[in-house]
């Protein structure tokens, strides 16, 4: 009862401040923890369900309204929940650890690029290009299908690697995709190089809705049937296959799991998530070029699985949310309030800030914190925030 | 009349080892126990018939079907499933977890069923955890069905794997010492089960034993192992006063002392 009555209370509250103050990051921060504070409140489902209804399809485009950057936030949280709900199938369920996973994702985006701009004139010739706006939403499916395939592809020759050999290949493959996208501009121009591609038709909006909240939207539906598509694979045969694979490969297969065929099926089902989710990345930015897609983005994503709690979808959708939040808003508040204490001359013990070299600007501090930050979780709670209740399932007899 | 389990002649080296020696084994139904000494060959003719090794030379076959060269799964698949030395369970996943992924090469459902949660997937899952439940009250574990495997206790884990292997419907098992670490009445009581599970599923049971009391009292054939090679065979009885394994328990009899030449 208390609950309830705190999270209603909540989410009201953080909504009005959040209106009332919509340039504060502190009050941003207020939402979403509201929203986290629902999710863990001892409250009907129902009310549950209507809270995050409520704030997901109305606070939140009202927020967008009266500041566009945090519907932009909340639409980059959309985009990877939905990477780190694929990568958790991979490597939280199945145990096949992924460094490459972006490529997927790149592999997704520069489908809808090339066929969603001019470019692709310069590879088929004629004027055909950009495809009409409409073709983006079965492009979300090519995508996928895209996707899948390039994940079957990297899974056919890793199959017999399992622990750190895998984890390398799959890192020299991420590396491939990228390098692959920044070469091949020549014989044929597929990818424009580093250059990238540009123009990239977005899709039509549907009920007259400005992009950001048409984008928006767009993601919350697709998280909504990855979460759903998710929780069917974990609780049926196939999850379970993945889950015993992950805890004894070879005790797996004794109890007739086919390696080969489930192991697939994990790669390509991670991968098509990704897929989508790059459609839409690339519709949404209009622009996309390699850099999109390095390394370190494969690495990100992983951080939030881990981060969240390795098999868990809710540790995974909290781990997005965590690690986005943190790079877009958090840290970079916190180098800009360390930059105006610094511009003010602020003095800590006698040394005056506006002395600090360059080489220290608070703005490269960033990158360490979020360091730190990882470490001090793997210290005090390796498990993740979020880590894998075992269900327990009720008899029937 | 063929046997529903059969291997002639199988050979297994690694390296220069030769770790099976033309081996040649048979079962038609009932229990039949595998013994010998430490490094006998005992597991590794267990890998062998479950696919896990390739043999060097030999057939294995299972109701007139070759089993050389197919993976581990498509023996399960056939009807031949096994347990394991050192305990394999699926240590992070529930007890009734681990029996259904046992069961996964009797699931028939496609990605799309699971996906649209089809009546057929319904149906399916409500069976097989049904089927989960009788199996692990069958061994006694039906109040730790949702206890992590890795909790139970040593010798309810052996009877998980037990109740795992069962769940693939096979009708050949093979129990590579089951009774490891166990106090004789938790064997004996094991042994009772296994008669049962033989009368009621017309079970056929390879088992490779240490505890000899156990082995004479369930076993209707023995074979003997050494060095990778088939020392004798026969009802319980008999091996038991052969005197080649006799030998390769005890070793053999010290040599009569020679009268020392001396002065």
């Amino acid at each position: 009862m208390i609950h309830g009555v705190l999270a209603v209370a909540m989410v009201a509250l953080s909504a009005w401040a959040v209106a009332t103050f919509p340039r504060s990051v502190l009050v941003f921060l207020l939402f979403q923890g509201s929203l986290l504070f629902t999710y863990l409140a001892r409250i009907p489902a129902w009310l549950r369900a209507a809270l995050f209804a409520m704030a997901l399809l109305v606070l939140m485009p009202v927020i967008g309204y009266y500041n566009g950057y945090y519907l932009e936030v909340a639409t980059q949280v959309g985009i990877f929940v939905a990477l780190a709900l694929g990568l958790n199938i991979v490597v939280g369920l199945a145990g096949l650890l992924d460094l490459g996973y972006v490529a997927f994702f790149a592999v997704g985006a520069y489908t809808w690029a090339i066929f969603g701009s001019p470019h692709a004139n310069l590879i088929f010739g004629g004027g055909a290009f950009p495809l009409a706006p409409g073709w983006f939403y079965p492009f979300l499916l090519v995508g996928l299908l895209v996707a899948a395939g390039t994940g079957l592809l990297l899974g056919l020759p890793v199959l017999r690697l399992h622990g750190d050999y895998l984890a390398i290949v799959t890192l020299g493959f991420g590396e491939v995709i990228r390098v692959l996208a920044n070469n091949l501009d020549k014989p044929i121009n597929i990818t424009n190089g580093p250059k990238g591609i540009t123009p990239i038709v977005r899709p039509p909006m549907p009920f007259g809705l400005p992009t950001s909240e048409a984008f928006y939207f767009l993601v919350l539906v697709i998280v909504a049937v990855v979460i759903v598509v998710n929780r069917r694979l974990e609780d049926s045969h196939i999850g379970r296959a993945w889950e015993a694979i992950r805890e004894d490969q070879l005790a797996a297969q004794a109890m007739g799991v086919p390696l080969v065929r489930a192991k697939l099926l994990a790669f390509a089902c991670g991968a098509s998530f990704a897929g989508v989710m790059g459609v839409v990345f690339s519709a949404k930015q209009v622009f996309i070029n390699p850099e999109s897609f390095t390394f370190l983005e494969s690495i990100g994503v992983l951080a939030m699985v881990i981060l969240g709690g390795m098999g868990s979808i809710p540790g995974a959708v909290i781990g997005a949310t965590v690690v986005t939040v943190l790079n877009l808003q958090v840290l970079k508040g916190l180098s800009l309030w360390l930059n105006e204490l610094k511009n003010a001359g602020v003095t800590v013990l006698g040394y005056s800030l506006t002395d600090l070299p360059t080489q220290l600007e608070p703005a490269k501090y960033e990158r360490m914190i979020f360091g730190v930050i990882l470490i001090l979780m793997m210290i005090f709670r390796p498990q993740g925030i979020f880590p894998v209740r075992r269900r327990a399932r009720e008899l029937e007899r | 009349m063929a046997a529903l389990f059969e291997a002639r002649s199988v050979t297994k080296r690694f390296g220069g080892l030769t770790a099976l020696s033309s081996v040649d084994f048979a079962l038609e139904s009932g229990i039949a126990s595998i013994i010998g000494p430490n490094g006998a060959g005992k597991t590794t003719l267990f890998n062998v018939f479950t696919g896990l090794y390739a043999c060097d030379e030999g057939s294995v076959t299972f109701r007139q079907q070759s089993l050389v060269g197919l993976r581990p799964d498509e023996i399960t698949a056939l009807g031949v499933c096994r347990t394991f030395q050192n305990i394999r369970l699926f240590a992070n996943m529930t007890a009734i977890e681990n029996v259904l992924v046992g069961m996964h090469a009797r699931v028939t459902l496609g990605l799309w069923s699971v996906l649209a949660h089809t009546a057929g997937f319904h149906h399916t899952e409500r069976r097989l955890q049904a089927r989960a439940e009788a199996l692990l009250e069958r061994v006694g574990l039906r109040t730790h069905a949702n206890d992590v495997a890795r909790n139970l206790a040593y010798g309810s884990q052996r009877r998980l794997e037990i109740a795992r292997a069962l769940a693939s419907e096979p009708a050949l098992l093979l129990l590579d010492e089951p009774t490891a670490g166990m106090t004789q009445g938790e064997a004996g009581a094991l042994m009772r089960l296994l008669r049962d599970l033989v009368a009621d599923l017309r079970l056929a049971i390879i088992l490779i034993e240490h505890n000899m009391r156990v082995v004479m009292e369930v076993s209707d054939r023995v074979t003997v192992l050494d060095h990778g090679e088939k020392i004798a065979e026969g009802p319980p009885r008999d091996v038991q006063t052969n005197a080649r394994v006799i030998e390769a328990y005890l070793g053999t009899r010290a040599r009569e002392r020679r009268p020392r030449a001396e002065r």
